[in-house]
């Protein structure tokens, strides 16, 4: 473990990546004390520009809500269908790629054939077409992301699955005995995980944008209020309001960026044939 | 002894003609959104295909700004004593664009047999004609079974336009390959449509009303995105926007720009309300206190001033301010949260969540329900937006599938044509979204406006429609939100374009271009 944080710590983008990421997470859980009340509140005047006082530092939106309390607000639900939609995904994932690349054959064949068809139809316009069939909600667009995202999980996770699978210590296992599922289980997935917690983190970050585009286009859930949706609200303003849309802007690309930073880092620090360059 | 309107007197006192003569010659450039799917007025009456075809048919009548018949194809018009007898004298010279000569029989024709079957609206009033007649070629008599109220009203040319009988005699309407080249009467003739581009009409030489139109041509111009439209206007592209054309949000700054008027005239006609539908079947909207709180918990004045920037007049109840008969001793109810919060309070509500369901209808009115949302969760009461598309939209309507949803409808300029509809209780009907959608019954409202549409005389029918508002307003079976005010924008050296109650959709017979 300290080694590991050794490792990541050699590359000052993670670290810069982490101490953005503890910011936002920071402003998002903190937003109830920091702006009590709820974010939808017509608080001033609309169009208060920024800056121009304490009270409302990032300005007013069309109808006078505070911009500073809806990009804090956003945050959370932004983070939130990022980590659980990346989870759903996970769960989808992994369990498709272990059995396929464990199994082979006929059972690889036939989950590989899913998992194709699901990375052959554009993933955007799927999330659009589930998120407009159950109407939008924070569950219909978190179910939405997971599910166009498993496929590269799966995949992934199968070759994993199949270069372990000829190593000696598995083939030791099975004339142990040992059953198929505690194989899977505790001899290979433990061993695989390094490159699926790299990839998650980028799930994150690309969840978080594909949660960002669908509220632009107006699919978010209307009764949260997220930094995609503030973006969309603002476009027809644009030229009257040029923070409304700046900076929700800059809320995703730094968080975004962020994750990306992060997970390049942990790639460098779990990737053992980089860190024995290193050492 | 009948009563024989004066029209021409009318027509001075309705028409405030701008100082300058007119000009002949020039071309106007306006923007059509959406682009209509045909201009064949008899078949489509939506507002865009109005707008264009507006120009070239015309109907017996026109209506100034404060709705008196002023005359257009019928010179003159008598009604009998007893309100059931209308005769109508046709103007003389009147030809059809292909030159054909334009008689009473395509009145009869138009009235009788081809609206009868295409025009749902013109059908509605036609339940109350008993025959059509044509005693002369100059002539046409309405007789009806009952007296009717808004009859006079019902002769402006999107809801009766006049098509010739020649060319439609013994088809099929809805394929006449002549409804790809509409010929009317009207002061412009179609010459060109370019599909997604423009459609372009150009003057009647031959026109009835000797000097009139003074264009040469008229270009509708097809730009599919509110922001290049806005464009259009700033580049020279076009002159003049229709209400609707560009974002509320952007009102502001193209009225600013140099040589550009703004006028909200020319829909008095129409009389756009929009209100809140509350379901007054179920849940907590079923009592009357919970939907006055809900009333006094709308703050209407912050909705017109940052959502309609402005545009519009909070309404005093269900009639429109535009709309006949307005009780205008009635004043508004003020935006009051401390009594809403009593009236929720003494409606017994549990907290229950409300569903709002709001019109699709663009940015705006995605901003208005969230409005709505937060002014009714500061009285304490929990509303759910449930986003959905148009065809949702209506979906939800049509099955009484929710608790508040945001509309607006047309009035007509009458409450007999476009009050009445969302308020009686035989007009309870599941699968439209445009009827008495909340369920509102009450027998003595219904006998009211039975009264109010059922006689001419004037003194009566305002006996009825004041008591009509009284009863509804106390009841609050929707809360009214706006009068909503339909900004048209122009070259201010465009003259005389509003001039009538539908404003654009005729109003290029008077209009021209200061040089």
């Amino acid at each position: 473990m300290k080694d590991f944080w050794h490792r990541f710590r050699a590359n000052k983008g993670g670290i810069i990546g982490l101490a953005l990421l503890a910011a936002i997470v920071a402003v998002a859980l903190l937003a109830p004390l920091l702006f009590p009340g709820n974010p939808w509140k017509m608080v001033a005047r609309p169009f208060v520009p920024p800056f121009e006082g304490m009270k409302f530092p990032l300005g007013t939106d069309t109808v006078g809500r505070n911009v500073a309390a809806g990009l804090a607000y956003g945050g959370r639900v932004s983070l939130l269908v990022g980590l659980v939609s990346t989870l759903a995904a996970l769960l989808i994932g992994i369990p498709v790629g272990a059995l396929a690349g464990y199994f082979g054959g006929r059972i690889d064949d036939l989950l590989m054939r899913v998992t194709e068809f699901f990375q052959t139809v554009p993933s955007f316009a799927l999330a659009i077409v589930i998120v407009a069939i159950f109407q939008p909600s924070v569950v219909s667009i978190t179910l939405a992301i997971g599910i166009v995202s498993w496929p590269p999980v799966a995949r992934l996770v199968r070759g994993e699955v199949m270069s372990l699978r000829q190593r000696e210590y598995i083939e030791a296992a099975i004339l142990q005995g040992l059953s198929t599922p505690a194989i899977i289980l505790r001899q290979i997935l433990p061993n695989a995980v390094s490159p699926i917690i790299v990839m998650a983190s980028l799930m994150v970050a690309s969840a978080i944008l594909l949660e960002s585009s669908l509220s632009f286009l107006g699919l978010g859930d209307p009764n949260l209020m997220s930094w995609g949706y503030m973006i969309g609200a603002a476009r027809t303003v644009i030229r009257q309001a040029w923070w409304l849309s700046l900076f929700p802007g800059v809320a995703i690309v730094l968080t975004v960026l962020a994750l990306n930073l992060i997970g390049e880092s942990l790639n460098d620090a779990l990737n053992p044939r980089l860190s024995r360059r290193r050492s | 002894m009948k009563r024989i309107l004066a029209a021409v007197v009318a027509s001075f006192l309705a028409v405030a003609p701008s100082l300058a003569d007119p000009v002949a010659g020039g071309r106007a450039n306006v923007v059509i959104q959406p682009e209509p799917p045909s201009l064949m007025l008899g078949l489509v009456q939506n507002a865009p295909a109005q707008q264009v075809a507006g120009n070239i048919y015309e109907g017996l009548l026109r209506y100034d700004t404060k709705l008196n018949p002023m005359p257009s194809l019928a010179k003159s018009w008598e009604v009998s004593d007893d309100g059931l007898t209308y005769t109508f004298h046709l103007q003389s010279g009147v030809t059809w664009h292909d030159g054909q000569p334009f008689s009473a029989d395509d009145v009869v024709f138009s009235a009788d047999v081809f609206l009868r079957k295409t025009h749902p609206r013109f059908r509605a009033v036609l339940d109350h004609v008993e025959s059509i007649t044509a005693p002369d070629a100059g002539t046409v008599v309405f007789r009806l079974k009952s007296p009717f109220g808004p009859f006079l009203n019902s002769f402006e040319v999107g809801s009766m336009p006049i098509v010739p009988k020649h060319i439609y005699e013994g088809t099929d309407f809805a394929t006449n390959p002549a409804n790809n080249t509409p010929i009317g009467t009207g002061p412009f003739k179609f010459a060109e449509w370019v599909k997604g581009s423009y459609i372009k009409l150009v003057k009647n030489p031959d026109y009835w009303d000797q000097g009139k139109p003074y264009l040469d041509e008229v270009y509708w111009h097809v730009i599919p995105d509110a922001a290049s439209r806005a464009v259009a206007y700033e580049t020279g592209q076009v002159d003049i926007l229709p209400a609707g054309s560009i974002e509320n949000f952007d009102i502001d700054r193209v009225k600013a720009l140099p040589n550009t008027c703004i006028t909200q005239s020319g829909w008095e006609f129409f009389g756009p309300q929009s209100w809140v539908w509350l379901n007054n079947r179920q849940g907590p909207t079923a009592s009357k206190e919970f939907r006055q709180a809900i009333l006094y918990a709308l703050d209407r004045e912050f909705i017109r001033d940052s959502l309609f920037n402005g545009l519009g007049q909070i309404p005093n109840g269900p009639f429109a301010g535009s709309t006949r008969y307005n009780d205008t001793d009635l004043k508004p109810w003020p935006y009051d949260p401390e009594k809403a919060k009593a009236l929720v309070k003494a409606s017994g509500y549990k907290g229950e969540v409300l569903k709002l369901v709001p019109m699709p209808y663009g940015e705006t009115w995605m901003r208005l329900a969230e409005v709505i949302k937060q002014n009714l969760a500061d009285v304490g009461i929990k509303v759910e937006i449930v986003s959905t598309d148009v065809a949702g939209w209506n979906q939800h309507l049509s099955d009484w599938d929710y608790d508040l949803s945001t509309t607006y409808l047309y009035q007509y300029g009458d409450p007999a044509l476009g009050v009445s509809r969302s308020y009686v209780s035989g007009n309870i009907k599941k699968g439209s979204p445009w009827n008495n959608v909340e369920g509102y019954s009450n027998p003595k409202v219904d006998a009211l406006f039975d009264t109010g549409a059922g006689t001419v005389d004037p003194a009566e029918r305002k006996a009825a429609y004041d008591a009509v508002q009284k009863i509804l307003v106390d009841e609050v079976p929707n809360a009214w939100l706006l009068d909503m005010g339909m900004p048209t924008i122009s070259r201010c050296s465009v003259k005389d374009l509003v001039t009538t109650g539908i404003g654009l959709n005729d109003g290029f017979k008077n209009a021209w271009i200061q040089k």
